[in-house]
């Protein structure tokens, strides 16, 4: 088994490495979004080129980011898989649902604010985080 | 499904961490498998099989059968 558990150790150290990798995209990515957002107003006053610059660097360190996230599903084994999808499913179905409803909450008035897009964001980052522990926590 | 993953593997005095890196997966799905909480596919349950070097049938029993 030694041999075989030297070879496969391989397979944490990669789940490991994933881990970071997507840590890593993730921070960029929300480093270049608060550029896009804040460098208009504090680092170049307003150039209209260096803002298409900035969203255009969010937009290629975002795809860096989706896929360094598919490459972390795809290495992940079935039963975390399985875990993430059903997460996944969730985050989607409830932001959906509850996107539009709130957008429609916005549309007809009955709400005296806004219906934000961070609201939304923060919404399925919450369901899935939620899912992803009950999900794990039913497996234990 | 029922399985005896959990004696074959105490046979061996390996830990869930050990089984778990010798066919690739988490020591929590190891753990999720052995409490029949999880199902594991084909090709899991032929590596277990392999490792344990016997027949899939001697590890995992259908809960109908």
């Amino acid at each position: 088994m030694s041999d075989k558990t030297l070879e496969s150790s391989q397979w944490t150290n990669r789940q490991a490495s994933n881990n970071r990798t997507v840590a890593l995209w993730t921070t960029a990515w929300l480093a270049s979004l608060a550029l896009a957002n804040f460098g208009p107003t504090f680092f170049w006053d307003d150039a209209a080129h260096l803002s298409i610059l900035s969203v255009a660097l969010n937009l290629a360190v975002g795809i860096g980011m989706i896929l360094a996230n598919r490459r972390l599903i795809l290495d992940l084994d079935e039963m975390q898989r399985q875990v993430q999808v059903q997460a996944m499913a969730f985050a989607l179905g409830i932001g959906l649902v509850f996107g539009l409803a709130y957008s429609t909450l916005d549309v007809t008035k009955l709400i005296p604010f806004d219906a934000e897009i961070s609201h939304l964001v923060m919404l399925v980052a919450l369901v899935f985080l939620v899912s992803v522990k009950l999900g794990l926590r039913r497996l234990r | 499904m029922k399985n005896r993953l959990k004696v074959l593997r105490a046979e061996r005095d390996w830990t869930q961490a050990q089984l778990a890196e010798a066919v690739d997966v988490s020591r929590q799905t190891v753990n999720a498998i052995e409490k029949g909480k999880f199902d594991p596919s084909l090709p899991l349950a032929f590596r277990f099989a392999r490792l344990f070097g016997t027949s899939i049938e001697e590890i995992f029993e259908d809960d109908a059968a």
